[in-house]
């Protein structure tokens, strides 16, 4: 077989770069050792954010990203549930208010709509939040997908173009490459498959497909348990969670570290997060992080606690050490591109990664600049 | 010995066996299904039987979301149909 692009990976990034190259004229293998959004895109909420994020090279891709996100919405028939519910974050002290202020109006400057909410405009905004937290912001741009949903449909899309052929059930074996360097295609348990470009979207596992053509990506696990309470009624309209969470995603600690998110789904259970610890790829359920969650989920919204949990689910955001994901060409090794390392908020970035890589393959001119998600930039790095 | 008890279905009078549960007392009355979802209005009743796929939710005495299948009959519970999420 043979190709212009070979995506390996077959999550919401794999199936975005697929989209876009597909779209940009180009035929595309995409590889994937399991199923369809079997790893990362699987384990999370769907989130599309700009409120958790810094100005800076990460909030300008979110920034395009979501309006990529709406208008494939827009192209796809709304078959993702891709829901503009708005984010809303609240503080509990006094300090952590302040401090949330000010990053709202940062934010602000760099592009985002920030509102403040004072402590009585929180009940409008959810009228069954807590009574005692002092304030916060609203972000109307935040939204909400379902990541497997949305992986599906885009794969099924870009196949639809009759470009595109998805391998699920096909590990690569090595990523093969020529005498000057170049990528030339990768060979699988069954069959070899030739490709001048080859893009490394293995999200988590991203740092183990970089070493099948040589090369060091230092992406690491970062595991999060996520609570899916039992079907109710609309109660909670927005993505709503607590001021703190933003330091704890930003946070280098290898310990475990939870902040309250709440949201309600299509569906009408209720998902409570957010853990974080760097465990490997241990999955065995934790009662203490499911305990914390709980408990900090009742503390913004009372009446979860006389809400019944259905079941819990785990999995591993690709952590990389600047918290930056790694996006476009290696220049280590000519034709081999990577789409990986999102951490936390790769459903949300998918889309503009999808769409950079296609461009930078297709060498039509970039949506924004790479250059500080450059896959070399970790070289001669300390890795912690 | 098992002593025979008694409950409702939706103020149908019903047989139990003390003990049982309320999915194995609808289904050896007859009744297969107890619930209709969310959004296809579709009929559901016992699925994985030990808890765990929350297909068998139902209404026992006001409290919506029981799992008939973990729950054991009481003397005179009254069990309901469950329609969506059973929060009215």
């Amino acid at each position: 077989m043979n190709a212009d692009v070979i995506v390996i990976g077959a999550g919401i990034v794999g199936a975005c770069c697929a989209h876009y190259c597909a779209q940009a004229g180009l035929s595309v293998i995409v590889v994937d050792r399991g199923s369809v959004a079997g790893g990362t895109t699987g384990a999370g909420e769907g989130n599309i954010l700009v409120s958790d994020k810094e100005p800076g090279p990460e909030l300008d891709l979110a920034l395009l990203s979501r309006e990529l996100w709406a208008q494939m919405a827009g192209e796809l028939g709304d078959s993702f549930e891709l829901d503009a519910k708005g984010g809303l974050v609240v503080a509990t002290r006094a300090a952590t208010l302040e401090h949330l202020h000010r990053f709202a109006a940062e934010q602000a400057e760099a592009g985002v709509i920030a509102e403040p909410v004072t402590a009585k405009g929180l009940r409008d905004h959810e009228p069954h939040i807590a009574r005692d937290l002092l304030g916060g912001v609203f972000y109307p741009q935040d939204m909400q997908v379902q990541p497997m949903l949305a992986a599906a449909r885009l794969l099924q899309h870009a196949r639809s173009t009759g470009r595109v052929t998805v391998l699920p059930e096909t590990e690569v074996l090595e990523i093969e490459r020529d005498g000057s360097g170049a990528v030339t295609g990768v060979r699988t348990p069954t069959e070899r498959i030739s490709a001048p470009h080859v893009v490394n979207a293995a999200g988590t596992w991203g740092g183990v497909v970089a070493g099948l053509a040589r090369v060091d990506l230092p992406i690491l696990p970062r595991r999060g348990f996520i609570l899916v309470t039992e079907p109710l009624p609309p109660m909670i309209r927005h993505k709503v969670y607590a001021a703190d969470y933003v330091a704890n995603v930003a946070s280098d600690n290898a310990g475990l570290e939870t902040s309250a998110v709440i949201e309600g789904t299509h569906s009408g259970t209720v998902l409570i997060g957010s853990s974080r610890e760097r465990v490997g790829f241990d999955k065995t359920l934790d009662w203490e992080v499911i305990r914390q969650e709980a408990q900090q989920a009742v503390a913004i919204f009372p009446f979860l606690a006389d809400v019944q949990l259905m079941r819990t689910y785990g999995g591993f955001r690709p952590y990389c050490p600047d918290h930056l994901p790694v996006i476009g060409p290696d220049s280590r090794a000519p034709g081999f591109l990577h789409a990986c390392g999102h951490e936390g908020a790769g459903i949300g970035l998918a889309a503009a990664t999808g769409l950079l890589i296609a461009q930078a393959i297709a060498g039509t001119n970039l949506a924004m600049d790479i250059a500080p998600f450059a896959p070399n930039r970790f070289e001669g790095a300390h890795v912690a | 010995m098992s002593r025979e008890t008694s409950f409702t279905f939706d103020g149908a009078p019903m047989a139990a066996v003390e003990g049982q549960t309320i999915a194995a007392a609808l289904i050896e009355n007859g009744v297969m299904s107890w619930r209709t979802t969310r959004f296809g209005d579709r009929p559901r009743g016992l699925f994985c039987g030990i808890g765990v796929c929350f297909d068998c939710l139902i209404t026992v005495n006001g409290e919506p979301n029981v799992r008939a299948c973990l729950s054991a009959v009481e003397p005179g519970d009254d069990v309901r149909t469950q329609a969506g999420d059973g929060h009215v």
